[in-house]
Protein backbone atom coordinates (compact mmCIF):
# COMPACT_ATOMS: atom_id res chain seq x y z
CA UNK A 1 0.00 0.00 0.00
CA UNK A 2 1.66 3.45 -1.07
CA UNK A 3 2.05 5.83 1.76
CA UNK A 4 1.78 9.43 0.77
CA UNK A 5 1.79 12.96 2.21
CA UNK A 6 -1.05 15.10 1.88
CA UNK A 7 -2.79 18.25 3.27
CA UNK A 8 -6.22 17.82 3.91
CA UNK A 9 -8.70 20.37 5.32
CA UNK A 10 -9.90 20.33 8.42
CA UNK A 11 -14.02 19.99 8.03
CA UNK A 12 -15.02 19.97 11.67
CA UNK A 13 -13.17 20.38 14.87
CA UNK A 14 -15.92 19.04 17.42
CA UNK A 15 -15.06 19.51 20.67
CA UNK A 16 -16.41 16.19 22.65
CA UNK A 17 -15.15 17.39 26.46
CA UNK A 18 -12.29 19.03 27.67
CA UNK A 19 -9.93 16.05 27.10
CA UNK A 20 -11.53 14.83 23.51
CA UNK A 21 -12.02 16.22 20.55
CA UNK A 22 -12.73 14.41 17.00
CA UNK A 23 -11.30 15.80 13.79
CA UNK A 24 -13.40 15.54 10.76
CA UNK A 25 -10.68 16.03 7.62
CA UNK A 26 -11.55 16.00 3.94
CA UNK A 27 -9.68 16.07 0.59
CA UNK A 28 -10.51 17.52 -2.84
CA UNK A 29 -9.02 14.27 -4.14
CA UNK A 30 -10.42 10.75 -2.98
CA UNK A 31 -8.53 9.42 0.02
CA UNK A 32 -6.90 6.06 -0.20
CA UNK A 33 -7.72 2.98 1.08
CA UNK A 34 -7.32 2.53 4.37
CA UNK A 35 -7.51 -0.45 7.04
CA UNK A 36 -9.08 -0.74 10.76
CA UNK A 37 -5.81 -0.43 12.94
CA UNK A 38 -3.62 1.79 10.96
CA UNK A 39 -2.71 5.74 11.51
CA UNK A 40 -1.63 8.98 10.28
CA UNK A 41 1.17 10.97 11.25
CA UNK A 42 0.25 14.91 11.07
CA UNK A 43 2.04 17.61 11.34
CA UNK A 44 1.34 20.25 13.94
CA UNK A 45 3.51 22.95 13.08
CA UNK A 46 7.03 24.44 13.30
CA UNK A 47 6.74 25.39 16.92
CA UNK A 48 10.00 24.46 18.73
CA UNK A 49 7.90 22.06 21.45
CA UNK A 50 6.21 20.31 18.79
CA UNK A 51 9.18 19.56 16.21
CA UNK A 52 8.11 15.99 15.33
CA UNK A 53 4.82 14.59 13.64
CA UNK A 54 2.08 13.37 15.92
CA UNK A 55 1.02 9.23 15.08
CA UNK A 56 -2.92 9.31 15.69
CA UNK A 57 -5.02 6.20 14.60
CA UNK A 58 -7.37 6.09 12.45
CA UNK A 59 -11.24 6.23 13.97
CA UNK A 60 -13.43 6.24 10.65
CA UNK A 61 -13.63 6.48 7.36
CA UNK A 62 -16.39 7.91 5.56
CA UNK A 63 -15.49 7.08 1.75
CA UNK A 64 -19.21 8.86 0.75
CA UNK A 65 -18.13 11.47 2.29
CA UNK A 66 -14.45 11.54 1.77
CA UNK A 67 -13.74 11.92 4.90
CA UNK A 68 -10.73 10.58 7.17
CA UNK A 69 -11.86 11.01 11.25
CA UNK A 70 -9.51 11.54 13.99
CA UNK A 71 -10.00 11.05 17.25
CA UNK A 72 -7.64 12.75 19.92
CA UNK A 73 -7.04 13.43 23.40
CA UNK A 74 -5.07 16.41 24.83
CA UNK A 75 -2.26 14.83 26.32
CA UNK A 76 0.17 17.44 25.75
CA UNK A 77 1.11 20.29 23.49
CA UNK A 78 1.02 18.35 20.39
CA UNK A 79 -2.59 17.32 20.99
CA UNK A 80 -3.04 20.87 22.64
CA UNK A 81 -2.38 22.92 19.53
CA UNK A 82 -4.28 20.15 17.55
CA UNK A 83 -7.83 21.09 19.39
CA UNK A 84 -7.20 24.86 18.35
CA UNK A 85 -7.92 23.78 14.71
CA UNK A 86 -10.21 25.61 12.90
CA UNK A 87 -12.56 24.77 9.97
CA UNK A 88 -10.59 25.05 6.57
CA UNK A 89 -7.57 24.72 8.38
CA UNK A 90 -5.18 22.66 6.30
CA UNK A 91 -2.78 20.07 7.97
CA UNK A 92 -0.35 17.82 6.62
CA UNK A 93 -0.28 14.24 7.06
CA UNK A 94 1.41 11.09 6.07
CA UNK A 95 -1.03 8.00 5.37
CA UNK A 96 -1.66 5.47 5.55
CA UNK A 97 0.89 3.83 8.43
CA UNK A 98 1.66 0.77 9.70
CA UNK A 99 -0.28 -2.70 9.66
CA UNK A 100 -3.61 -3.57 10.58
CA UNK A 101 -6.21 -5.79 12.58
CA UNK A 102 -6.60 -9.11 11.20
CA UNK A 103 -10.16 -9.49 9.99
CA UNK A 104 -11.77 -13.05 10.05
CA UNK A 105 -12.60 -14.92 6.65
CA UNK A 106 -15.42 -16.65 8.71
CA UNK A 107 -18.47 -14.69 9.25
CA UNK A 108 -19.40 -16.71 12.33
CA UNK A 109 -16.55 -15.46 14.34
CA UNK A 110 -17.26 -14.43 17.84
CA UNK A 111 -15.34 -11.27 18.14
CA UNK A 112 -14.91 -9.16 21.04
CA UNK A 113 -13.51 -5.52 20.65
CA UNK A 114 -12.15 -3.86 24.34
CA UNK A 115 -11.32 -0.47 24.65
CA UNK A 116 -10.18 2.32 26.78
CA UNK A 117 -10.05 5.81 27.32
CA UNK A 118 -8.91 7.26 23.53
CA UNK A 119 -8.10 4.02 22.64
CA UNK A 120 -11.18 2.96 21.31
CA UNK A 121 -11.00 5.26 18.24
CA UNK A 122 -9.23 2.73 15.76
CA UNK A 123 -12.22 0.11 17.35
CA UNK A 124 -14.72 1.93 15.76
CA UNK A 125 -13.32 1.73 12.13
CA UNK A 126 -13.07 -1.92 12.79
CA UNK A 127 -16.28 -2.51 13.76
CA UNK A 128 -17.33 -0.75 10.61
CA UNK A 129 -15.32 -3.08 8.71
CA UNK A 130 -16.20 -6.06 10.26
CA UNK A 131 -20.01 -4.93 9.94
CA UNK A 132 -19.74 -4.59 6.14
CA UNK A 133 -18.34 -8.17 6.15
CA UNK A 134 -21.39 -9.04 7.89
CA UNK A 135 -19.82 -10.20 11.02
CA UNK A 136 -21.03 -9.58 14.02
CA UNK A 137 -18.73 -8.05 16.98
CA UNK A 138 -19.28 -6.87 21.00
CA UNK A 139 -17.45 -3.56 21.76
CA UNK A 140 -16.23 -3.02 25.44
CA UNK A 141 -15.17 0.19 26.02
CA UNK A 142 -14.13 0.86 29.55
CA UNK A 143 -12.98 4.66 30.83
CA UNK A 144 -12.37 6.71 34.51
CA UNK A 145 -15.60 8.10 34.41
CA UNK A 146 -18.10 8.76 32.23
CA UNK A 147 -16.75 11.84 30.58
CA UNK A 148 -14.07 8.97 29.39
CA UNK A 149 -16.30 7.33 27.37
CA UNK A 150 -16.62 8.64 23.89
CA UNK A 151 -18.92 8.06 20.30
CA UNK A 152 -20.86 5.04 22.02
CA UNK A 153 -23.89 5.96 19.49
CA UNK A 154 -21.36 5.82 16.72
CA UNK A 155 -20.41 2.45 18.29
CA UNK A 156 -23.87 1.24 18.70
CA UNK A 157 -24.45 1.22 15.34
CA UNK A 158 -21.96 -1.62 14.50
CA UNK A 159 -22.52 -3.92 17.49
CA UNK A 160 -23.49 -4.67 21.05
CA UNK A 161 -21.55 -2.04 23.78
CA UNK A 162 -20.65 -3.10 27.40
CA UNK A 163 -19.48 0.02 29.41
CA UNK A 164 -17.70 0.22 32.33
CA UNK A 165 -16.52 2.89 34.53
CA UNK A 166 -13.95 2.69 36.95
CA UNK A 167 -15.52 5.30 39.12
CA UNK A 168 -19.20 3.61 38.10
CA UNK A 169 -20.69 6.49 36.54
CA UNK A 170 -21.29 4.80 33.56
CA UNK A 171 -21.55 0.80 32.84
CA UNK A 172 -20.18 -1.57 35.34
CA UNK A 173 -17.74 -0.27 38.23
CA UNK A 174 -14.11 -1.18 37.55
CA UNK A 175 -11.86 -1.95 35.21
CA UNK A 176 -12.72 -3.55 31.61
CA UNK A 177 -11.55 -7.31 32.73
CA UNK A 178 -13.58 -7.25 35.55
CA UNK A 179 -16.99 -7.04 33.00
CA UNK A 180 -19.57 -9.66 33.60
CA UNK A 181 -19.40 -10.12 29.70
CA UNK A 182 -16.10 -11.80 29.67
CA UNK A 183 -17.34 -14.53 32.04
CA UNK A 184 -20.78 -15.03 30.51
CA UNK A 185 -19.36 -14.91 26.98
CA UNK A 186 -16.75 -17.41 24.63
CA UNK A 187 -15.14 -15.57 22.18
CA UNK A 188 -12.71 -16.38 18.88
CA UNK A 189 -10.85 -13.27 19.05
CA UNK A 190 -10.18 -10.30 21.35
CA UNK A 191 -9.06 -7.18 19.87
CA UNK A 192 -7.75 -4.38 22.32
CA UNK A 193 -6.29 -1.02 22.40
CA UNK A 194 -5.94 1.77 25.22
CA UNK A 195 -3.77 2.17 28.12
CA UNK A 196 -0.52 -0.20 28.15
CA UNK A 197 -1.87 -2.28 31.55
CA UNK A 198 -5.31 -2.51 30.02
CA UNK A 199 -4.21 -4.20 27.15
CA UNK A 200 -1.57 -6.31 29.49
CA UNK A 201 -4.83 -7.37 31.58
CA UNK A 202 -6.73 -7.99 28.26
CA UNK A 203 -3.97 -10.14 27.18
CA UNK A 204 -3.91 -12.34 30.34
CA UNK A 205 -7.51 -12.59 30.12
CA UNK A 206 -6.78 -13.66 26.67
CA UNK A 207 -4.19 -16.18 27.26
CA UNK A 208 -5.94 -17.68 30.38
CA UNK A 209 -8.88 -18.92 28.36
CA UNK A 210 -6.92 -19.42 25.09
CA UNK A 211 -8.55 -16.73 22.73
CA UNK A 212 -6.39 -15.36 19.90
CA UNK A 213 -5.77 -11.38 20.74
CA UNK A 214 -4.59 -8.76 18.84
CA UNK A 215 -3.34 -5.44 20.39
CA UNK A 216 -2.14 -2.15 18.87
CA UNK A 217 0.58 -0.57 20.55
CA UNK A 218 1.00 3.31 20.81
CA UNK A 219 4.82 3.52 20.95
CA UNK A 220 6.82 7.19 20.98
CA UNK A 221 7.57 7.55 17.16
CA UNK A 222 9.60 10.23 15.33
CA UNK A 223 8.80 8.96 11.86
CA UNK A 224 6.18 6.40 11.55
CA UNK A 225 7.33 4.55 8.54
CA UNK A 226 10.32 2.37 9.48
CA UNK A 227 13.15 4.84 9.26
CA UNK A 228 14.34 6.47 12.46
CA UNK A 229 14.03 2.74 14.47
CA UNK A 230 12.80 4.50 17.63
CA UNK A 231 9.49 3.07 18.58
CA UNK A 232 10.79 -0.30 18.88
CA UNK A 233 9.23 -3.17 20.98
CA UNK A 234 10.57 -6.25 22.81
CA UNK A 235 8.74 -9.40 19.75
CA UNK A 236 9.69 -13.02 19.97
CA UNK A 237 12.12 -11.75 17.23
CA UNK A 238 13.70 -9.27 18.89
CA UNK A 239 13.44 -5.35 18.41
CA UNK A 240 10.52 -4.35 15.63
CA UNK A 241 9.11 -1.23 14.91
CA UNK A 242 5.86 -0.23 16.17
CA UNK A 243 5.32 1.54 13.32
CA UNK A 244 5.71 -0.92 10.40
CA UNK A 245 5.73 -4.16 12.19
CA UNK A 246 2.52 -2.89 13.72
CA UNK A 247 0.89 -1.05 15.64
CA UNK A 248 -1.14 -4.29 15.51
CA UNK A 249 0.36 -7.27 17.10
CA UNK A 250 -0.73 -10.84 17.72
CA UNK A 251 0.11 -11.06 21.73
CA UNK A 252 1.85 -14.18 20.63
CA UNK A 253 4.67 -12.19 18.92
CA UNK A 254 5.59 -10.23 22.06
CA UNK A 255 7.13 -10.60 24.75
CA UNK A 256 4.15 -9.83 27.30
CA UNK B 1 21.13 25.42 -16.65
CA UNK B 2 22.86 25.30 -13.77
CA UNK B 3 25.76 22.60 -13.07
CA UNK B 4 24.97 20.78 -9.66
CA UNK B 5 27.91 18.69 -9.69
CA UNK B 6 29.97 18.42 -6.78
CA UNK B 7 33.49 16.34 -5.99
CA UNK B 8 33.75 14.41 -2.58
CA UNK B 9 37.49 12.94 -2.98
CA UNK B 10 37.56 10.24 -5.47
CA UNK B 11 34.42 10.80 -6.56
CA UNK B 12 31.27 13.16 -8.23
CA UNK B 13 28.00 13.34 -6.90
CA UNK B 14 25.57 14.12 -9.27
CA UNK B 15 24.35 17.03 -6.49
CA UNK B 16 25.28 18.44 -3.19
CA UNK B 17 22.23 16.66 -1.40
CA UNK B 18 22.64 13.72 0.21
CA UNK B 19 21.15 11.71 3.05
CA UNK B 20 21.81 10.84 6.64
CA UNK B 21 22.75 6.97 8.10
CA UNK B 22 19.85 6.48 10.73
CA UNK B 23 17.67 8.71 9.09
CA UNK B 24 16.90 7.04 5.73
CA UNK B 25 16.57 3.21 6.33
CA UNK B 26 18.25 1.86 3.43
CA UNK B 27 16.13 4.22 0.75
CA UNK B 28 13.59 1.68 0.35
CA UNK B 29 11.59 3.18 3.33
CA UNK B 30 11.40 6.59 1.29
CA UNK B 31 10.32 5.28 -2.44
CA UNK B 32 6.59 6.21 -1.62
CA UNK B 33 7.13 9.54 -1.23
CA UNK B 34 10.38 10.62 -3.65
CA UNK B 35 12.62 9.78 -6.50
CA UNK B 36 15.51 8.62 -5.19
CA UNK B 37 17.29 8.62 -8.51
CA UNK B 38 16.85 12.79 -8.19
CA UNK B 39 19.32 12.70 -4.95
CA UNK B 40 22.79 12.98 -5.10
CA UNK B 41 23.47 10.43 -2.74
CA UNK B 42 22.27 7.96 0.11
CA UNK B 43 24.02 7.00 3.57
CA UNK B 44 22.21 3.96 5.04
CA UNK B 45 21.93 2.92 8.12
CA UNK B 46 25.01 2.06 10.24
CA UNK B 47 25.90 -1.23 9.54
CA UNK B 48 28.49 -3.36 12.19
CA UNK B 49 29.81 -6.65 11.21
CA UNK B 50 27.56 -8.55 13.70
CA UNK B 51 23.62 -8.46 14.42
CA UNK B 52 22.77 -5.48 17.14
CA UNK B 53 19.39 -5.21 18.75
CA UNK B 54 20.22 -1.64 19.96
CA UNK B 55 19.36 -0.10 22.86
CA UNK B 56 15.64 -1.11 25.26
CA UNK B 57 13.09 1.72 24.43
CA UNK B 58 12.26 4.87 24.36
CA UNK B 59 15.32 5.38 22.50
CA UNK B 60 13.60 8.74 21.49
CA UNK B 61 13.11 12.50 23.42
CA UNK B 62 11.56 15.55 21.69
CA UNK B 63 13.16 18.12 22.95
CA UNK B 64 12.86 21.83 21.66
CA UNK B 65 13.47 22.45 18.12
CA UNK B 66 14.92 18.55 17.86
CA UNK B 67 14.84 15.54 19.25
CA UNK B 68 17.54 12.85 21.17
CA UNK B 69 17.82 9.26 19.81
CA UNK B 70 19.44 6.58 21.53
CA UNK B 71 18.90 3.84 18.90
CA UNK B 72 22.13 2.32 19.70
CA UNK B 73 23.06 1.20 15.85
CA UNK B 74 20.36 -1.41 15.47
CA UNK B 75 20.69 -3.56 12.54
CA UNK B 76 21.37 -7.12 10.94
CA UNK B 77 25.09 -7.25 10.32
CA UNK B 78 26.99 -6.65 7.55
CA UNK B 79 25.76 -10.09 6.34
CA UNK B 80 22.11 -9.82 5.97
CA UNK B 81 22.85 -6.45 4.48
CA UNK B 82 25.23 -7.61 1.23
CA UNK B 83 22.64 -10.80 1.31
CA UNK B 84 19.43 -9.03 1.55
CA UNK B 85 19.32 -5.42 1.63
CA UNK B 86 21.84 -5.04 -0.53
CA UNK B 87 20.71 -7.33 -3.92
CA UNK B 88 16.97 -4.68 -3.36
CA UNK B 89 18.49 -1.19 -3.06
CA UNK B 90 22.00 -1.96 -5.87
CA UNK B 91 19.52 -0.72 -8.58
CA UNK B 92 18.95 3.10 -7.00
CA UNK B 93 20.05 5.55 -9.35
CA UNK B 94 22.04 7.65 -6.24
CA UNK B 95 25.36 6.84 -5.01
CA UNK B 96 24.67 4.81 -1.96
CA UNK B 97 27.59 4.87 1.36
CA UNK B 98 27.45 2.62 3.79
CA UNK B 99 28.04 3.90 7.44
CA UNK B 100 30.19 1.53 9.30
CA UNK B 101 30.51 0.89 12.82
CA UNK B 102 32.38 -1.55 15.11
CA UNK B 103 33.11 -1.99 18.87
CA UNK B 104 36.59 -3.15 17.88
CA UNK B 105 38.98 -2.15 14.67
CA UNK B 106 39.39 -5.63 13.64
CA UNK B 107 35.18 -5.00 13.20
CA UNK B 108 35.45 -2.40 11.21
CA UNK B 109 38.47 -3.68 9.21
CA UNK B 110 36.47 -6.71 8.28
CA UNK B 111 32.96 -5.42 8.04
CA UNK B 112 34.94 -2.99 5.14
CA UNK B 113 36.43 -5.36 3.72
CA UNK B 114 33.13 -7.23 3.28
CA UNK B 115 31.84 -3.80 1.69
CA UNK B 116 34.59 -3.76 -1.04
CA UNK B 117 33.37 -5.79 -3.34
CA UNK B 118 29.69 -4.80 -3.83
CA UNK B 119 29.80 -2.80 -7.14
CA UNK B 120 26.85 -0.44 -6.48
CA UNK B 121 28.67 0.63 -3.16
CA UNK B 122 31.34 3.51 -4.13
CA UNK B 123 31.93 4.61 -0.69
CA UNK B 124 31.42 4.05 3.29
CA UNK B 125 30.83 6.43 5.59
CA UNK B 126 33.51 4.93 8.97
CA UNK B 127 31.33 6.25 12.07
CA UNK B 128 33.89 6.78 14.78
CA UNK B 129 31.34 8.98 16.29
CA UNK B 130 28.03 7.08 17.51
CA UNK B 131 27.28 8.65 21.47
CA UNK B 132 24.67 5.25 21.58
CA UNK B 133 26.84 2.44 21.90
CA UNK B 134 28.75 1.68 25.07
CA UNK B 135 31.60 0.29 23.13
CA UNK B 136 33.62 1.76 20.40
CA UNK B 137 31.40 4.20 18.29
CA UNK B 138 32.37 7.42 19.74
CA UNK B 139 35.36 6.42 21.58
CA UNK B 140 37.67 6.14 18.60
CA UNK B 141 36.06 9.49 17.59
CA UNK B 142 37.21 11.58 20.58
CA UNK B 143 40.93 11.14 20.45
CA UNK B 144 42.82 11.77 17.57
CA UNK B 145 45.22 8.64 18.40
CA UNK B 146 42.27 6.13 17.98
CA UNK B 147 41.11 7.89 15.68
CA UNK B 148 43.99 7.91 13.34
CA UNK B 149 44.58 4.06 14.06
CA UNK B 150 41.06 2.96 13.06
CA UNK B 151 41.37 5.30 9.99
CA UNK B 152 45.01 4.03 8.72
CA UNK B 153 43.38 0.52 9.44
CA UNK B 154 40.34 0.50 7.25
CA UNK B 155 42.71 2.29 4.88
CA UNK B 156 44.70 -0.77 3.90
CA UNK B 157 42.00 -3.32 3.25
CA UNK B 158 39.25 -0.39 1.68
CA UNK B 159 39.83 0.87 -1.84
CA UNK B 160 37.05 2.76 -1.98
CA UNK B 161 35.92 6.56 -1.33
CA UNK B 162 36.71 6.38 2.44
CA UNK B 163 34.50 8.66 4.42
CA UNK B 164 34.83 9.51 8.03
CA UNK B 165 32.38 10.68 10.14
CA UNK B 166 33.37 12.86 13.28
CA UNK B 167 31.70 13.10 16.37
CA UNK B 168 30.92 17.13 17.85
CA UNK B 169 31.30 15.65 20.95
CA UNK B 170 35.44 17.02 21.78
CA UNK B 171 37.68 19.55 22.47
CA UNK B 172 38.55 20.69 19.47
CA UNK B 173 37.31 19.12 16.14
CA UNK B 174 39.88 20.22 13.75
CA UNK B 175 42.59 17.69 15.65
CA UNK B 176 40.56 14.72 14.88
CA UNK B 177 39.75 15.78 11.55
CA UNK B 178 43.47 16.40 10.91
CA UNK B 179 44.72 12.82 12.00
CA UNK B 180 41.90 11.26 9.86
CA UNK B 181 43.13 13.23 7.11
CA UNK B 182 47.15 12.44 7.61
CA UNK B 183 45.59 8.40 7.53
CA UNK B 184 43.95 8.50 3.80
CA UNK B 185 40.23 9.44 4.54
CA UNK B 186 39.20 10.69 1.31
CA UNK B 187 36.22 13.06 2.56
CA UNK B 188 35.21 13.96 6.09
CA UNK B 189 31.07 14.78 7.31
CA UNK B 190 30.10 16.45 10.37
CA UNK B 191 28.54 16.33 12.38
CA UNK B 192 27.10 13.73 14.38
CA UNK B 193 24.73 13.96 16.84
CA UNK B 194 25.57 15.91 20.21
CA UNK B 195 25.81 13.94 23.19
CA UNK B 196 22.59 15.32 25.76
CA UNK B 197 19.90 14.37 27.83
CA UNK B 198 15.94 14.23 28.38
CA UNK B 199 14.10 13.87 32.25
CA UNK B 200 10.86 13.17 33.11
CA UNK B 201 10.39 15.90 36.40
CA UNK B 202 7.01 14.57 37.20
CA UNK B 203 7.75 10.63 37.31
CA UNK B 204 11.82 11.87 38.07
CA UNK B 205 12.86 9.84 36.17
CA UNK B 206 15.35 10.29 32.49
CA UNK B 207 13.46 10.08 29.41
CA UNK B 208 16.02 7.35 27.45
CA UNK B 209 16.75 4.09 28.50
CA UNK B 210 20.24 5.07 28.05
CA UNK B 211 19.64 8.31 30.55
CA UNK B 212 22.31 10.16 27.79
CA UNK B 213 21.39 10.25 24.04
CA UNK B 214 22.25 11.78 20.42
CA UNK B 215 20.53 15.40 19.63
CA UNK B 216 19.69 15.79 16.64
CA UNK B 217 17.89 18.58 14.15
CA UNK B 218 17.60 22.77 13.94
CA UNK B 219 18.86 22.81 18.01
CA UNK B 220 22.25 21.64 16.45
CA UNK B 221 22.68 23.63 13.39
CA UNK B 222 24.51 26.80 14.58
CA UNK B 223 27.30 24.16 16.64
CA UNK B 224 27.47 22.44 13.34
CA UNK B 225 27.77 24.82 10.78
CA UNK B 226 30.87 26.24 13.30
CA UNK B 227 32.62 23.51 13.05
CA UNK B 228 32.07 22.64 9.76
CA UNK B 229 33.67 26.21 8.87
CA UNK B 230 36.30 25.76 11.09
CA UNK B 231 37.10 21.94 9.84
CA UNK B 232 36.85 23.01 6.13
CA UNK B 233 39.80 25.89 7.07
CA UNK B 234 42.08 23.07 9.06
CA UNK B 235 41.90 20.14 6.36
CA UNK B 236 42.25 19.58 2.18
CA UNK B 237 39.93 16.70 1.96
CA UNK B 238 36.19 17.40 0.55
CA UNK B 239 33.78 18.05 3.94
CA UNK B 240 30.25 16.82 3.63
CA UNK B 241 27.90 19.27 5.96
CA UNK B 242 25.36 18.22 8.51
CA UNK B 243 23.11 19.10 11.31
CA UNK B 244 19.54 20.37 11.32
CA UNK B 245 19.08 21.34 8.04
CA UNK B 246 15.47 21.56 7.47
CA UNK B 247 15.24 23.94 4.23
CA UNK B 248 17.52 25.31 1.71
CA UNK B 249 18.80 28.01 3.28
CA UNK B 250 20.10 25.79 5.77
CA UNK B 251 22.04 23.51 3.07
CA UNK B 252 23.37 26.39 1.12
CA UNK B 253 24.81 27.92 4.84
CA UNK B 254 26.52 24.53 5.02
CA UNK B 255 28.31 24.85 1.32
CA UNK B 256 29.19 28.64 2.18
CA UNK B 257 30.97 27.60 4.88
CA UNK B 258 32.64 25.02 3.31
CA UNK B 259 31.19 21.58 2.70
CA UNK B 260 31.34 20.12 -0.91
CA UNK B 261 27.99 18.36 -0.20
CA UNK B 262 25.60 17.93 2.66
CA UNK B 263 23.29 15.59 4.20
CA UNK B 264 19.76 15.68 5.41
CA UNK B 265 18.81 13.95 8.47
CA UNK B 266 15.87 14.79 11.18
CA UNK B 267 14.45 16.61 9.27
CA UNK B 268 13.32 13.66 6.56
CA UNK B 269 11.02 12.59 9.39
CA UNK B 270 9.46 15.09 9.47
CA UNK B 271 9.50 15.88 5.73
CA UNK B 272 9.97 12.69 3.70
CA UNK B 273 10.13 14.76 0.30
CA UNK B 274 12.26 17.61 2.02
CA UNK B 275 15.45 16.15 0.36
CA UNK B 276 14.06 17.19 -3.21
CA UNK B 277 12.47 20.32 -1.94
CA UNK B 278 16.59 21.43 -0.49
CA UNK B 279 17.68 20.32 -4.01
CA UNK B 280 15.70 22.64 -5.73
CA UNK B 281 15.64 25.45 -3.47
CA UNK B 282 19.56 25.17 -4.05
CA UNK B 283 19.10 25.57 -7.62
CA UNK B 284 16.69 28.25 -7.58
CA UNK B 285 19.26 30.33 -5.54
CA UNK B 286 22.14 29.52 -7.82
CA UNK B 287 19.62 30.89 -10.82
CA UNK B 288 18.65 33.67 -8.34
CA UNK B 289 22.05 34.63 -7.78
CA UNK B 290 23.40 34.08 -11.52
CA UNK B 291 26.05 31.10 -10.37
CA UNK B 292 26.57 28.69 -13.23
CA UNK B 293 27.52 25.72 -10.55
CA UNK B 294 27.05 25.31 -7.29
CA UNK B 295 30.92 24.69 -6.73
CA UNK B 296 30.79 28.46 -6.99
CA UNK B 297 29.32 28.45 -3.53
CA UNK B 298 31.13 26.33 -1.59
CA UNK B 299 33.78 28.21 0.51
CA UNK B 300 32.54 31.16 -0.49
CA UNK B 301 31.46 32.81 2.87
CA UNK B 302 32.95 36.41 3.08
CA UNK B 303 34.09 36.75 6.17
Amino acid sequence: MKKEMLDLIVKENKKLNDQYFLLILGSDTILPEMYPGQFVEVRVDNSPETFLRRPISINFVDYLKNELWLLVQIVGEGTRKLSLCKQGDLLNLLLPLGNSFTIPSTTDSKLLLVGGGVGIAPLLFLGTKLKEKGIECDFLLGGRSRDNLLQLDDFSAYGNVYTTTEDGSFGEKGFVTNHSILTNKKYDLIYTCGPTPMMKAVAAYAKSTNTECEVSLENTMACGFGACLCCVTDSTNGHVCVCTEGPVFNISKLKW
Amino acid sequence: MVDLKVKIGRMELKNPVMTASGTFGYGIEYQDFIDLSRIGGIVVKGTTLRDRQGNAYPRMAETPSGMLNAVGLQNKGVEYFINNIYPDIKSFETEIFVNVSGSTIDDYIITAEMLNDLDKIPGIELNISCPNVKEGGMAFGTSCLSAAQVVKEVRRVYKKELMVKLSPNVTDICEIAKAVEAEGADSISLINTLLGMAINAEKRIPVLSTVTGGLSGPAVKPVALRMVWQVAKAVKVPIIGMGGIMNATDAIEFLLAGASAIQIGTANFIDPTVSIKVLEGIEAYLVRHKFSSVNDIIGALEV
